[in-house]
């Protein structure tokens, strides 16, 4: 019985991923639990393991090419077992894209597909429930208009894709397809199709609006290589990451109704305690980071309507505080969870702090590692920010915005004396937060973070 | 000996389908038939009782004939008559599909075929003889399905007072008192050409209305019509005491919380049909069954066993011609190398050729309702149409019901004249996602019957014309 692999779940909100790297050639003699490849998730890099035992006779996917979950990416088997059958259903090696078009076809597709269905109607036509439908998408790429206009009779550069999908320059796309391609914003230049000859149809959205199947993978066509060198722009595939990270702040910022709450805080008694606790000797040092987590931490056990995730038909108040770090990597950011942060001593903290960051840079987060915050926190001080507004990790109903700490000069006993100052800013899900209850927490961290020692009360 | 890339056991739409287009991807095909190339379709189903149909449609309009102006004196009425045309309609197609299966250089071999196991078939001709072939890709079952009676209520067919739909179209004559068990689309289509052939018919259903597959607001309307016919309608019926003598059928029937003694000349049975897979070797070949006695197969419709592979009713419902030719050409293709756009057997229309017909593609409005699907519906009654009103025929609607969010075209109905023809418009719009919008922008002919499945669009966004 041949083993079929397929591009596996490896993190909870994984919907594709892109094979990094084979570790295993075709011919090779795997036992089960033999790690095949390495994927990258949209958070992570991990390992692909054979779930049968045989010879690795085929291998699906091309190094660098992106699969969604449950696609075949692999034929495990006996030596000498027939797995056409197998082979033939799956999809061309270069990842997600669909079968170029039987041959009987191409011929007449290639010349004048161009035009997917006429561009629908004007939007005043449309009435009753029905969206306006989308408009005709020029694609990302910056491809010449559609032939026939202007006179501009430049042929079809060589080698030019006759997959149907992207050879007039547009995406051809069922009307339905482009209707909710308009609804949920998903642009139909980056979709690929795997309707009939390349068509976008409706599944292609639905897989592409939840991140799925995109052509971000495909080799570059020679037309567009030739473009990138005129040196006006650079065209840079979405990473798996991106794309999450498009998706989910979209999601974000849409249906959340957040407001800011900001407060400058005072700084000069965290940076006593700091000092002293340096004097002690290094395994005393911490960061101010370290601190204002733990100050954090600390205000939302007092505030649990802060410490709060919106269920949609509810609202679940936290009672352990789980703090995600938002931590900048070359890819994007990545919010590593310390857990029960308000139960932990500043050093504990503090080690756990840097343990995240650094292999969240390496990219060697498990998936438990980075999910589970009911609160987050996010510093671009040490990039001299002085104020900004962080966008809220559905569905948590909050994030405090840390900036940089700054030498002030402020009146303090009718004198103007120099202080160390941030600011912070805490966008708030209103939903579940309303105003007076974010000033409250605000409140607490001011006094905790302005009476460290309170923190040890 | 002969050795075929692809041997179809069967001649019927699946077989006969797939083998032509397994020759023109330059395969060499065979096809195996014990009885009349064609099928149930062309010899017992589709094709003579279309024929029937349409006589009985002439009957019904003859008797308005005087209301256009034409007077055509006495009418007289003659199953036996119209059976004959039917059966030279049938001979005719079966003459076609020999004709398609030589130009396309498919050999057809007449006999019973059985499977021996590996890619082996042997063939038992009417002389005999016994013959081996080899099929060096594939091995197709396409043994479609026959009719079964209903022993378990005291309905075994015998051919005479229990009979089938094989027999019905080979009456010589319309029985004076008929009961149809079983309202779907068969019971419906002979209700209709016995009833317009003077027969009185009840018709049975067990499920709660007739037409059980098809959405209730159409099977409404397909009710009254038969009411106002004269066909006795009884739904939710259970059936007892039968006693089936030698010229006529007793039974009590319970229905809407009445029972009732009926009796009957003839008693047709049009409810399931059974797949054929007896007697073809399946087990000396490794070929498994499901648990309703269909051929086990997988999405590539290849059987348990290697190599052989199974398409029709004989894998399954729904048990229609058209179903059963576009696997046929699927397998076809994909035996050959290609690699076809898999079936999407959501959108395969369904048909029944009473007056006024029906047809439907898609999710019946309960289905939608079930699946707690936001949608909207649309409706436009023939009533209202101008070319239903010239030819008389303006039972019935058109209606579509549509995704509230997007337009997408969730399913269609059609009651109605010419429902069978006019819902291929709704076929190729669903299959290649047309939205209620672009049925809408299509100009439509006037006057046409297909302007209602326009204003059904129309309505569906709250913007119907001519109602």
């Amino acid at each position: 019985m041949p083993t079929k692999v397929y591009m596996e779940a490896l993190s909870p909100t994984m919907e594709e991923g892109r094979l990094v790297k084979w570790l295993k050639n075709e011919g090779d003699q795997v036992a089960s639990g033999d790690v095949l490849a390495e994927v990258e998730t949209d958070k992570a890099v991990m390992e692909l393991a054979a779930r049968g035992e045989g010879v690795l006779r085929k291998r699906l996917l091309e190094e660098g090419g992106t699969a969604p979950v449950g696609q075949l990416v692999g034929v495990i088997a006996a030596p000498d077992e027939n797995i056409d059958e197998l082979i033939s259903g799956a999809p061309a090696a270069g990842g997600a894209d669909a079968a170029a078009p039987a041959a009987e076809d191409a011929g007449a597709r290639t010349k004048d597909t161009a035009g997917a269905s006429p561009n629908p109607k004007s939007a005043e036509q449309s009435q009753g429930e029905a969206s306006t439908p989308p408009k005709e998408k020029a694609p990302a790429r910056g491809a010449p208009t559609a032939r026939g206009d202007g006179g501009d009779d430049r042929p079809e550069p060589e080698g030019a894709d006759a997959s149907g999908s992207d050879n007039g320059g547009r995406a051809r796309s069922s009307p339905l397809a482009r209707r909710m391609a308009s609804e949920r914003g998903v642009d139909l230049a980056q979709v690929q199709g795997s309707g009939p000859g390349g068509r976008i149809i409706r599944r292609d959205i639905e897989a592409a609006a939840a991140g799925g199947a995109t052509r971000a993978t495909r080799a570059p066509a020679p037309d567009r290589a030739a473009r990138a060198r005129d040196g006006d722009h650079t065209d840079v595939p979405l990473s798996q990451m991106r794309r999450t990270i498009a998706r989910r702040l979209a999601e974000s910022i849409g249906p959340i109704p957040t407001f800011y709450l900001t407060a400058t805080l005072d700084l000069e008694r965290v940076a006593e305690m700091r000092g002293a606790m340096a004097e002690l000797g290094d395994e005393f040092k911490v960061s101010f980071n370290d601190i204002i987590l733990k100050a954090v931490a600390t205000a939302l056990a007092q505030h649990p309507e802060c410490n709060a995730h919106w269920l949609g038909d509810g609202i679940r108040q936290f009672h352990r505080v789980h703090i995600g770090m938002a931590v900048a990597i070359d890819e994007g950011l990545i919010t590593p969870v310390i857990f029960d942060a308000d139960q932990k001593g500043l050093r504990e903290l503090s080690g756990e702090a840097r343990d995240l960051a650094k292999r969240a840079r390496d990219r060697k987060l498990k998936p438990d590692e980075y999910t589970g915050s009911t609160f987050s926190v996010s510093n671009l001080g040490m990039f001299g920010i002085d104020h900004f507004t962080a966008i809220i990790n559905p569905p948590e109903a909050g994030i405090l915005a840390i900036g940089a700490i700054e030498e002030t000069p402020v009146v303090r006993d009718g004198e103007v004396t120099v202080r160390r100052r941030m600011r912070v800013t805490m966008s708030c899900d209103h939903r579940v937060i309303d105003g007076a209850m974010g000033a409250k927490f605000l409140q607490t961290l001011r006094r905790l973070i302005e009476n460290p020692l309170a923190m040890i009360y | 000996m002969a050795s075929f890339d692809v041997i179809f056991i069967g001649g019927g739409p699946a077989g006969y389908v797939g083998a032509i287009r397994c020759a023109q991807l330059g395969l060499s095909a065979a096809v195996v038939e014990r009885e009349k190339l064609g099928g149930t379709c062309v010899v017992w189903g589709c094709i003579p009782a279309k024929a029937l149909l349409e006589a009985a449609g002439l009957a019904t309009k003859v008797g308005h004939a005087a209301e256009f102006g034409v007077s055509v004196g006495e009418v007289k009425l003659d199953y036996g008559v119209a059976m004959k045309r039917s059966r030279g309609v049938s001979d005719q197609n079966v003459k076609g599909v020999e004709f398609l299966l030589k130009k396309n250089k498919v050999t057809y071999i007449k006999g019973t075929a059985r499977l021996t196991g590996g890619n082996a078939v042997t063939v038992e001709t009417g002389d005999g003889k016994k013959e081996k072939h080899e099929a060096k890709k594939a091995i197709v079952i396409a043994t479609g399905s026959r009719v079964k009676g209903l022993p378990q209520v005291g309905l075994e067919l015998n051919g005479t007072t229990v009979i089938s739909s094989d027999e019905a179209l080979v009456l010589e004559k319309a029985p004076k008192r008929m009961a149809i068990v079983g309202a779907g689309a068969v019971g419906c289509e002979f209700a209709d050409v016995f009833a317009a052939f003077g027969s009185q018919v009840t018709l049975l259903e067990v499920m709660p209305q007739i037409l059980p597959l098809e959405d209730g607001e159409v099977a409404q309307t397909l009710a009254r019509s038969f009411t106002k016919r004269k066909i006795d309608l009884r739904t939710g019926a259970k059936i007892g005491n039968v006693k089936v003598g030698k010229s006529s059928v007793k039974m009590t029937v319970e229905s809407g919380g009445k029972k009732s003694d009926l009796e009957v000349d003839v008693v047709l049975v049009a409810a399931g049909r059974a797949p054929v897979t007896d007697e073809i070797g399946l087990d000396k070949a490794g070929v498994q069954l499901t648990e309703r006695g269909f051929i086990k197969v997988d999405e590539t419709l290849q059987s348990t066993a290697k190599g052989v592979f199974a398409i029709g009713d004989v894998v399954g419902p729904p048990m229609l011609a058209h179903k059963g030719s576009r696997e046929g050409i699927v397998l076809a293709e994909r035996l050959a190398g290609k690699k076809p756009h898999s079936i999407n057997y959501g959108n395969i229309p369904n048909a029944t050729y009473c007056h006024p017909e029906v047809a439907s593609i898609g999710l019946t409005e309960q289905q939608c309702k079930d699946q707690k699907l936001d949608y909207k519906v649309g409706k436009f009654p023939f009533s209202a149409n101008g070319r239903a009103r010239t030819s008389g025929e303006t039972e019935g609607f058109v209606k579509i019901i549509r995704d509230a969010k997007y337009g997408e075209i969730l399913g269609a109905h059609i009651v109605g004249p010419h429902a069978t023809e006019l819902i291929h418009e709704l076929a190729v719009a669903r299959e290649n996602e047309f939205t209620v919008e672009e049925i809408d922008l299509a100009v439509h002919a006037h006057p046409t019957l297909a302007e209602a499945i326009a204003e059904a669009a129309l309505d569906s966004l709250g913007r119907m014309i001519h109602a």
